[in-house]
């Protein structure tokens, strides 16, 4: 099987997801990556180290920034060339749009979001989640290429080689974009929870530790943020001394404790880290479909019957206040931090 | 301006989804708008109101997505119209964003197509982007602020890495995301309106247009594994007893 990887990049940072790709692609026969960009000769490099028999490089200062259009014509051109079989993809907001355009254009479709990919007979199968994780599903794609974007940390990630190199091939660029980036601001709150291996999340309860007094001249609503902001900051401090990333519930988001970006579970994201610990959150059922894949689940609450405690593998009844402090003093101190 | 903003019905996100004998259900739980839909509209309805212009809603679905559009009427859409088709079942997004270009070019005259960022159900994100495709006009995709101006439509386009500001020419397909606001409740005088609105329904003849074949199919449906762990409670003195019995758990454990 003639597999092409696309490697996701935003301004010169790979998404991890593009080397699992990768080693998905190998179990399955040769691999072609495939970068786009201006000026990624870096990428390139990583690419054949990672495993890549062949690297395809677009590389004009046309494509600096990602666009939609381009990028699916420079594909699609590439791929009705070369004819793989199989073209894989991390699953990114990017990716997203780039395969669904050029699926339109070779008459193929995308399965998205795969967890798993086996062959039967010739044909490959993907499992997806649907219903926001409730129900998984078995797809098919009858055209060619089958395109097929895949979770990060679902398949096992390659070792690098540095020993491994190569000369990319040229590509042929489609400059027919239809939009203009006319700026960027570096998010004030940069998350990736799809790649984090630890992930602490924060409920509705971290706004609740009636000990806090906040600054005089707060209206109540101001004083109920300032008070999540608190608790967020001790559920901040444990995510870094785990080296993992900051979540949140629903609640918490909706109640303006912490940006969209943190949120786990339904029209936030499925994540599926090593170890989740769940602070102040009861478990809304789309907040426990977004995490219940996680290989290890803490949950910590005031309440005793919260529905959180029927997902996790440990659970304590407690002031998330007190509790999560001494969480992080007591693995500062195993870890020798 | 004249906008469409696209919905789809899709069952309640309460809702427990289950496969059941190799289909979907999900017990008595209502049918709704796909909440991220609800966005589409809003961010549609904004548009409106800062530039002029009429809202129209658009769905694919069977009958029972009427109530659907009947939402986005009572949000204060000005109109709505329903695509159904016996063939359209077996559509999947590509077949779906044909089905959805033939249906804008049959309205006409369309400045701004507003879609929400996925549905609750198949959940691909991908109908959008495929929309703009066959219709060979810009994306503009995960807004959080839309803006027009001299024919022009710029965009703070959200994303993990930060945002980002795109712009592109009218007619223009734009996804939405959270940060375009909150969706505004119905109203009890948009209530009356919809209960009183005549939903045109469109067939695939109607558009002209025969049923696109299927790429994508499904084989197989599964609940998820159902995990067999049971919680084991950490309990001490105090707060930092149950630490040190909980990172220690956590350390046998491996997973750091």
């Amino acid at each position: 099987m003639k597999t092409f990887v696309y490697i996701d990049h935003f301004k010169g940072e790979i998404q991890p997801a593009s080397w699992e790709a990768i080693g998905l692609g190998k179990t399955l026969g040769s691999v072609s990556a495939i970068v786009f960009g201006s000026g990624v000769d870096a990428i390139t490099k990583a690419a054949f180290e990672y495993g890549a028999d062949e690297v395809f490089v677009a590389d004009d200062t046309s494509l600096e920034d990602f666009r939609a259009e381009p990028y699916a014509s420079t594909l699609s051109a590439l791929a009705s060339s070369q004819s793989p079989d199989l073209i894989l993809f991390p699953i990114t907001a990017r990716t997203r749009e780039l395969a669904a355009m050029s699926a339109v254009d070779l008459n193929t479709g995308v399965l998205t979001d795969i967890s798993a990919l086996e062959m039967n007979g010739d044909q490959l199968i993907a499992t997806r989640p649907i219903y926001e994780g409730k129900v998984l599903e078995k797809t098919v794609c009858s055209g060619k290429p089958v395109m097929a974007s895949i979770r990060p940390r679902f398949f096992p990630k390659p070792e690098p080689d540095g020993s491994k190199s190569g000369t990319g091939t040229k590509v042929d660029v489609k400059a027919d974009a239809l939009t203009t980036v006319e700026g960027y601001s570096a998010s004030e709150s940069a998350v990736n929870l799809g790649d984090a291996g630890v992930i602490v999340s924060g409920g509705r309860g971290v706004s609740n530790n009636p000990s806090l007094q906040p600054p005089a001249g707060m209206d109540e609503r101001q004083a109920e943020i300032w008070r999540a902001h608190q608790g967020f900051a001790l559920i901040t401090e444990l995510a870094n001394v785990l080296g993992g990333a900051v979540g949140a519930s629903r609640a918490a988001v909706d109640g303006g404790y912490i940006p969209y970006s943190h949120q786990v579970g339904q029209t936030g994201k499925v994540v599926t880290p090593d170890l989740y610990i769940a602070c102040g959150i009861s478990g809304a059922v789309q907040h426990l479909v977004g995490m219940r894949n996680a290989k290890l689940i803490v949950a910590i609450n005031k309440d005793a019957d919260a529905p959180v405690f029927k997902q996790a593998r440990y659970g304590v009844v407690g002031d998330l206040f007190q509790v999560v402090p001494a969480l992080t003093e007591a693995f500062k101190k195993k870890l020798g931090k | 301006m004249k906008i469409i903003a696209c919905i789809k019905q899709v069952p309640d996100s309460e809702a427990k989804v289950k496969a059941e004998d190799a289909k979907i259900t999900w017990g008595d739980a209502p049918l709704v708008i796909n909440p991220f839909d609800e966005y589409a509209v809003e961010g549609a309805l904004q548009q409106k109101e800062a530039q002029g212009g009429t809202v129209t809603a658009l769905c694919i679905g069977p009958e029972s997505a009427r109530d659907a559009l009947k939402h986005a009427l009572a949000m204060g859409a000005d109109e709505a119209i329903l695509i159904t088709d016996a063939a359209l079942p077996k559509l999947d997004t590509v077949g779906a964003a044909r089905v959805l270009a033939a249906a804008i070019q049959k309205i006409g005259g369309v400045d701004m197509v507003i879609f929400g960022r996925q549905t609750l159900d198949n959940g691909s994100g991908l109908t959008t982007a495929q929309t703009a495709r066959v219709l060979g006009i810009p994306l503009l995709g995960l807004a959080g602020q839309i803006k027009v101006q001299d024919g022009s439509v710029t965009v703070e386009r959200v994303t993990e890495e930060g945002r980002q500001t795109v712009s592109a020419k009218l007619p223009a397909i734009v996804s939405v995301v959270q940060s375009i606001g909150e969706p505004r409740y119905p109203s009890f005088m948009g209530i009356r309106k919809a209960s009183k609105a005549n939903i045109p329904v469109w067939t695939l003849s109607d558009l002209g247009i025969e049923a696109p074949a299927a790429v994508v199919a499904r084989t197989e449906l599964m609940n998820p594994p159902v995990k067999d762990t049971i919680v084991e409670m950490i309990t001490g003195e105090t707060p930092e007893a149950i630490a040190e019995t909980l990172v220690e758990k956590i350390l046998a454990e491996k997973v750091l």
